[in-house]
């Protein structure tokens, strides 16, 4: 059961504050030594919440607006004085006009994250528009073909880190599916004091600058008490020759970051109230520009009723991964009157944004412990088998100390699932003769593996991929489906808690598009971490060709990540419909998370001419990681 | 000499693979899948999408340009030594531009003093191939000294940070320097950091006192401390010996082969 259970109930009255985060002391430090006032000012206690509109007509403002989050003043890029950015609270079946004026000193634009909608509505300056010119008011026109929890953000420089970022929910025209009988949106992001421009700067001279969590001589030692120092040795072999870190978990982190709930510290407390016996929706929304969350609420199990927006069969966990730019609604029933932390660690545990679900203002709860710092493995780097292998010598030679070796052992067991069809894929040998795989085939005509159920194609890296820019290539990548994700692996075993995975997720509505894919497109995420180079199968986006789609085709695009990172990829203006190994019921995504050295699969019908963006999330990944999607 | 040929043609072969990275890079990778006999049509006829851009170049693919300063080492030495090593690159991901100097004093007086500039260029995921001139400014008498340059550097296997150079004078001249530096982290601030630089030279030369074959060897040990990682105040031992012809000529001259001296310096960059 949850490690918390008995310890969230401990209701605290609240004091007013805390410390920032542990990591801001470390810069003040730093501040300090350069003659720089450590603190020039105390930081505002709260800052103030988004307003609600609703309606079908909207004039936003684009503006700067002073803040102060961490003790220091600075200027944030805001929509109508708020960061976030309006909640915006519209109706299926609407068309709503939306006037955006810009008062910036540079281009603004604002993208309708995972709404469907013309091509030059979406937002993408240079794709859709020509993006909003300072002191230009672009106006926006769309019916709300869809509802649920979706977000909008700036699509031009690196506005969003800046605070360019708000909500929107949608209500059903229908009756909701989902009961439930008060809701509030829970928007997660990461600010900076450093500016958006400076931090990608930084990543360009020395990618590991914000990894705070190197390996030291002391984790050496230790690893060598434990192991000897031949299976050390062979252990850090790998690593040492690929010049990776295992402990590469995020580009940036709590060293610069303070995580934002509504756009409030985790000292502010963002509050939400409920009665006795409500039900609650909390729309989780993550607005980061660089930081995957893991949501939990101790002392409360979670119904996920909505992924990205779409009614989902619900299903009850104790934590999930939020990628960037994804969205999950969830029901919570707390029976008692008591206080509640919703608790958002970021995936390298440097840092969480929190919150409080109470029955009465005064009271909050006891805010945990972040989880154990997770540690790369052999899976991750897509060398799937000997992860295994290796897991059983490190489990007989030391049982239970890595946590890392224990996810390799983990897996190996996953694959054994039946329907794994990526899986059978993953083991073909690189070089391997696409005409020998036929046998992997389920009946289709074509070759192509069943919609559904995933590729069945082999991995091929191309010499594109051998380049400067590109420091790995999975050659065997396990399929990320059923991967709670790094750091998540164990936490059944560890913890009892239920985590969700891409796996569990059966949207609620049958399959509209019941086609076989046509074709399939494998993409391979590439990058270079020692020199901050990002891209798709080893070509930036300025390089790249567009991607052609063909009007009404439905297609199978396959994600390989040739990457230690797991990355949110963003198609816009058509759903990703995630291959669960359950044809029936496919759950659709605008943001699909591609675990570390895996592949996963969904399949597209490219139903809406145009130029779309299609890329990974994490701000500083954009300007390499990006493709243009033409349906024509 | 044998070893300065089979570097120069390391070095040539890594730059032609360079070169045809480059090549096949342009071309658009869309992955058919085997089933399909046909190949997807050419898509030569333009397609008419919605909106044309007037910027094309407006979505976030800018590549920014970059200036990096290092000064690796600011260090006084004992004995009334100083000594500054750096580095500035301007560029992108793949080219750049490096300025690399290493200036070192002895009991106040400047005893070498060098400039690199550099056209670098990426050829693999930790290996820059870089192009250029060296000049070693006039000092104490001897004669300035203008080299070309071809180095190999980057990030070797194990973590090793590695700068091979060969440099080839005017007059058919050779030298050849290999430095090669660690970093033992105690914690995610105290970093030690051990390096070695070795030169080798290719002829006699008593005007700037360098022998042929191995010539010197530079060794240091560097503990600092990371206020931040741009920030860095530092103390160690530094090292150097002389060897062959070079500490022949320094012999004569009256000179030292070797000294260990006590060091304090400041690491940053920006």
């Amino acid at each position: 059961m949850n490690k918390y259970l008995d310890s969230s109930p401990l209701v605290t009255p609240i004091s007013r504050r805390r410390f920032v985060t542990g990591i801001m002391s470390g810069l003040a430090g730093g501040a300090a030594l350069a003659g720089l006032p450590a603190s020039a000012e105390a930081p505002q206690a709260s800052n103030p919440l988004p307003s609600e509109l609703r309606g079908n007509q909207f004039d936003l403002h684009v503006n700067y607006l002073p803040v102060n989050f961490t003790g220091r003043a600075r200027t944030a890029v805001a929509v109508n004085g708020t960061v976030p950015a309006p909640v915006l609270r519209w109706r299926e079946g609407d068309t709503v006009t939306i006037n955006v004026t810009n008062h910036l000193a540079h281009d603004t634009s604002i993208h309708w994250h995972g709404l469907i909608l013309p091509s030059n509505m979406d937002g993408v300056p240079g794709l859709s528009f020509d993006g909003i010119r300072p002191g230009d008011t672009f106006t926006y026109q769309f019916p709300l073909k869809q509802s649920g929890t979706y977000w909008y953000h700036s699509h031009s420089d690196f506005q969003e880190q800046r605070g360019h970022y708000g909500a929107i929910v949608i209500d059903p025209a229908e009756p909701d599916p989902v009961a439930y009988d008060r809701d509030y949106v829970v928007l997660l992001t990461d600010w900076s004091d450093q500016s958006p421009q400076d931090i990608y700067a930084t990543l360009k001279k020395e990618g590991h600058y914000y990894n705070r969590r190197r390996r030291t001589v002391g984790d050496l030692w230790e690893e060598i008490r434990q192991k000897g120092v031949s299976q050390t040795w062979r252990d850090r072999k790998m690593w040492n020759e690929m010049r990776m870190s295992d402990r590469d978990i995020a580009d940036v982190t709590g060293y610069t970051y303070t995580y934002l709930m509504n756009g409030q510290t985790p000292d502010a407390n963002w509050t939400a109230l409920f009665k006795r016996g409500e039900k609650i929706r909390l729309r989780f929304i993550n607005g980061a520009a660089m930081s995957i969350f893991d949501i939990r609420i101790p002392g409360l199990k979670m119904t996920v009723v909505a992924s990205d927006g779409q009614n989902i069969e619900p299903v009850t966990v104790d934590e999930f991964r939020i990628g960037v730019a994804e969205t999950y609604d969830v029901i919570v029933e707390p029976e008692n009157d008591t206080a509640y932390t919703l608790f958002a660690q970021t995936i390298d545990r440097s840092g969480y944004a929190r919150g409080t679900l109470t029955s009465d203002p005064r009271l909050q709860a006891k805010v945990p412990a972040m989880d154990y710092a997770p540690v790369l493995t052999h899976r991750d780097m897509g060398h799937h088998d000997m992860g295994m292998h290796h897991s059983a010598h490190a489990m007989s030679d030391m049982p239970g100390m890595d946590h890392g070796m224990d996810h390799g052992m983990d897996h190996g067991a996953h694959s054994m699932e039946a329907m794994d069809h990526s899986q059978h894929a993953g083991h073909q040998m690189p070089g391997t003769k696409a005409g020998n795989n036929v046998g992997n085939n389920i009946g289709t005509t074509t070759g192509l593996g069943l919609a559904g159920y995933g590729s069945n194609a082999p991995v091929e890296h191309l010499p594109s991929e051998y380049g400067p820019g590109v420091d790995m290539r999975a050659f065997m990548p396990a399929n990320g489906l059923h991967d709670p994700g790094v750091g998540l692996r164990d936490h059944q075993q560890r913890y009892g808690r239920k985590v969700l995975t891409y796996g569990d997720i059966r949207n609620l509505t049958p399959t509209l598009d019941r086609r076989q894919p046509e074709r399939e497109i494998q993409l391979h995420l590439t990058g270079n971490m020692e020199r901050y180079m990002w891209s798709v199968n080893g070509i930036k986006f300025s390089d790249a060709e567009p991607l052609i789609f063909k009007y009404g085709e439905r297609l199978r695009v396959t994600l390989v990540n040739d990457t230690m990172m797991t990355h949110p990829i963003h198609l816009h203006g058509m759903w990703s419909e995630l291959e669960t190994s359950d044809p029936e019921y496919i759950p659709r995504k605008h943001t699909v998370l591609v675990q570390p050295g895996s592949t996963i699969s969904y399949l597209v019908t490219a139903d809406a001419y145009g130029r779309w963006a299609y890329h990974c999330h994490l701000l500083y990944h954009m300007p390499g990681m990006f493709r243009e999607v033409r349906v024509v | 000499m044998k070893k300065f040929t089979q570097t120069v043609s390391v070095i040539c072969a890594a730059f032609a693979t360079s070169v045809s990275y480059a090549n096949t890079q342009i071309h658009e990778h869309q992955h058919e899948h085997h089933g399909h006999s046909e190949p997807e049509p050419a898509h030569t006829v333009e397609p008419a999408p919605a909106y044309q851009p007037h910027h094309p170049e407006h979505v976030m693919n800018h590549e920014v340009l970059l200036t990096k300063v290092t000064i690796d080492q600011l260090e006084a030495r004992q004995h009334e030594g100083s000594a500054l090593e750096g580095s500035l690159w301007f560029g992108g991901d793949l080219n750049k531009l490096w300025l690399k100097t290493e200036v070192e004093r002895e009991e106040g007086e400047t005893a070498d003093a060098e400039l690199q500039a550099l056209y670098s260029r990426a050829v693999a995921p930790y290996w820059d191939l870089q192009l250029g001139v060296r000049h070693d400014f006039k000092l104490q008498g001897g004669d300035s000294k203008t080299w070309g340059a071809i180095s190999l550097h980057g990030l070797a296997p194990y973590f090793f940070e590695v700068d091979t150079a060969l440099f080839i004078g005017d007059h058919g001249d050779t030298a050849l320097r290999l430095e090669a530096e660690y970093e033992i982290l105690f914690t995610q601030k105290w970093i030690l950091s051990p390096e070695v630089e070795v030169n080798f030279y290719g002829q006699n030369d008593p005007t700037t006192r360098t022998g042929s074959g191995l010539s010197d060897i530079e060794a240091g040990l560097r503990l600092r401390y990371e206020f931040t990682p741009k920030f860095a105040p530092y103390f160690g031992v530094n090292y150097e010996k002389n060897f062959g012809n070079t500490a022949d000529f320094l012999r004569d001259a009256g000179e030292h082969i070797d000294e260990t001296t006590w060091v304090i310096g400041l690491h940053a960059w920006f």
